[in-house]
């Protein structure tokens, strides 16, 4: 019987995998739902004794058993350039692994982080951490292990640990892949955070746009938890606000709040969740510990440039041929992100403008395409890598546009504490509409740099202070979108 | 128009859980459509909670609603991904065949970036959409 392996991530389930499943069950094969390799234009990606072929239609089942379907195949999936290129750490198992099999997670090392940090003091613990390198990913791409440190050292009856797994980005999809590809690495990473401060339990809190990562994690948490006890893992799911993301609005709403921002300090280590003590960390942070621990901080340090340690899964999306999950380590350019591995965009027409680091990042030309990976190199030319997503535009957006979108996001998702996002924010679109309408187009463009200023300096938290990112460098490189209209 | 017996074994559920405000409030939205008035106020009083901080919670989150709204809906991606594969001119297409029949909701981003333009129906998700395929998919609802 031919034994047939198809991705069960929801991207692949999107495209169509279900019912090509099922054909193929059909026609009498062992059919075996795997984790999504991260090709996604090849999606529904269809694997038999390792050849690669997509994307598949139920119609195209039997001409691939047939081996008359030369024109879908790509070869040994392993040896395909996307792949063969990666640096796999974070994603070592994604493509080969069934998500919810104990079986296959041990066996492709799973759990080896977790006993060899059990062998270690909680100081111990922290100091491979440092050792490591490892930043949060998303964010400022705050150390690790000195969070660690600080939640091991406070005093506090109880502690926690949080899983922030409401990023939601857009062009951004690589928690929503390991949560459904690889849970128990999650789930992991998680558990070695408690035993290094000392706090008894986890909560993952995953935004409610992703009912598949939700109902994965909900079965990995059962399944693995006699494996990790004593510490335990509760599953929430967020409730459609983009703020939440934000690390002292999610502890608000998991205390059953509005998800409003917390003035900081108290810094959550000191007094997080319920008061206590309190890890917060993201998806990719949490699930790359395992692997520090299984192969040492150094192995881990090894990677990457200047103080951007370790990997990063570069996500590569919107108008890309060639759109999935990329996992690298920190120094690949932008271009070669965007032309080399991407393949430029899906459309065939010219790159105009790619947005790094989700809707809070920055608009950048094909001119700055040189600039590493590397969240200093980042901020050297006012971006930011936030969670990795690369989101291409081709020559037909409208750059006034997409700097009216942020605004109106922003609009949308304040959690309105604060007066320069809240107001700000529709300030901001009402005057980039006057703007791209001629009215007074030089005088209007200052007045939203200074408000971008005031944004910037003002607001409490990244949703009102990051906005202007994508704003001001839509204005900057892209200046013809909205004076041309001026002009003529 | 709510029966008391199943709320309130709604909020027992939870009852036993760290801040379970938020699960309460998620079970009651799909069990009901929606959060009443009523049910607002038998929250309040089985969690402590004053009526004025339920609702405040409640208004509070995108996927909660007061009112009920019986239609089917089709929630739809606006976030930048899929604008630049082409998600705006497929909304008011969404719209447009729509009517008043279906309700077409914005969401921010499914995390199908890659391969937008995309849609959640439920829980179901759908990605690549055309005009040819959004037309399928609102007009079997
Ligand atoms: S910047 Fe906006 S979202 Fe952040 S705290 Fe202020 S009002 Fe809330
Ligand atoms: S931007 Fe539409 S799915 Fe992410």
């Amino acid at each position: 019987m031919t034994t047939v392996r198809i991705s069960d991530d929801a991207l692949a389930i999107a495209c169509g995998a279900e019912r090509v499943a099922r054909r193929f069950a059909e026609l009498g094969c062992e059919v075996i739902r795997t984790s999504s390799w991260g090709m996604h234009w090849l999606e529904p990606l269809v694997e038999i004794d390792g050849i690669g072929f997509g994307p598949v239609t139920p119609a195209d089942a039997e001409a691939i058993l047939a081996g008359k379907a030369d024109a879908l195949s790509i070869g040994r999936i392993a040896d395909h350039p996307f792949i063969a290129s990666q640096t796999r750490l974070t994603f070592a198992r994604a493509g080969i692994t069934r998500p919810l099999s104990l079986e296959d997670y041990a066996e492709t090392g799973g759990w080896a982080g977790l006993e060899a940090a059990r062998a270690l003091t909680p100081e111990a613990i922290v100091e491979q951490m440092k050792a490591s390198g490892l930043r949060g990913r998303g964010g400022a791409g705050f150390p690790a292990g000195i969070k660690w440190d600080t939640v091991r050292l406070a005093k506090g009856e109880r502690k926690y640990i949080v899983c922030n797994a409401d990023e939601g980005d857009s062009g951004t999809f690589a928690d929503r892949m390991l949560m459904e590809g690889d849970p128990f690495c999650l789930i992991e990473g998680m558990a070695i955070a408690g035993l290094a401060t000392g706090a008894g339990k986890g909560f993952v809190y995953i935004r409610s746009e992703y009912p598949h990562a939700v109902a994965r994690m909900r079965a990995a948490v059962r399944l693995s938890a006699p494996l990790i006890a004593p510490f335990e893992i509760e599953i929430r799911v967020g409730a459609g606000a983009y703020v939440c993301g934000e690390e002292t609005s999610l502890l608000n709403s998991l205390e059953g709040k509005r998800g409003e921002v917390r003035a900081k300090p108290p810094l959550p280590a000191h007094e997080g969740l319920f008061g206590c003590p309190t890890v917060i960390n993201n998806v990719l942070t949490l699930a790359a510990v395992p692997y520090v621990f299984a192969h040492g901080a150094q192995a881990y340090a090894d990677y990457g440039m200047g103080r951007s340690r370790g990997t990063m899964p570069v996500q590569l999306a919107g108008n890309i041929r060639h759109g999935g999950l990329y996992e690298t380590a920190f120094g690949i350019t932008l271009g070669e992100l965007v032309e080399k591995i991407g393949g430029g965009t899906a459309s065939g027409r010219p790159v105009k403008a790619v947005q790094v680091g989700g809707p809070l990042g920055a608009y950048f030309p094909p001119s700055l395409f040189d600039t590493p990976f590397d969240y200093e190199a980042f901020t050297a030319v006012d971006g930011l890598i936030g969670h990795g997503g690369v989101t291409v535009f081709d020559d037909t957006a409208d750059m006034a546009a997409q700097a009216r979108f942020a605004f109106e996001f922003c609009a949308a998702e304040s959690c309105g504490k604060c007066t320069p996002c809240r107001i700000g924010a529709v300030r901001g679109f009402e005057t980039i509409d006057k703007i791209v309408a001629g009215d007074r187009a030089p005088s209007n463009l200052a007045l939203v740099a200074d408000l971008c200023e005031t944004m910037k300096y003002g607001a409490l938290c990244a949703l009102g202070g990051f906005t202007p990112y994508p704003v001001m460098s839509a204005i900057t490189h892209f200046p013809g979108d909205f004076v041309e209209k001026v002009d003529g | 128009m709510i029966g008391e017996g199943s709320l309130e074994a709604i909020v027992a559920a939870h009852a036993g859980r760290e801040g379970p405000l938020l699960p309460i409030l998620h079970d009651v939205q799909a069990a009901y459509g929606h959060i009443s008035d009523e049910a607002i106020r038998a929250i309040a009083a089985a969690l402590n909670l004053s009526r004025a901080e339920v609702s405040g919670v409640v208004s509070f989150y995108h996927d909660f609603r007061r009112n009920p709204d019986p239609r089917p809906a089709i929630r739809l991606c606006r976030a930048e991904a899929c604008q630049s594969r082409g998600s705006e001119p497929l909304a008011a297409h969404a719209e447009r065949i729509a009517g008043n029949r279906v309700r077409v909701e914005k969401v921010y981003c499914l995390g199908l970036c890659s391969a937008g333009p995309s849609a959640m129906i439920g829980d179901d998700v759908y990605a690549r959409l055309d005009e040819t395929a959004l037309s399928e998919l609102i007009g079997a609802l």
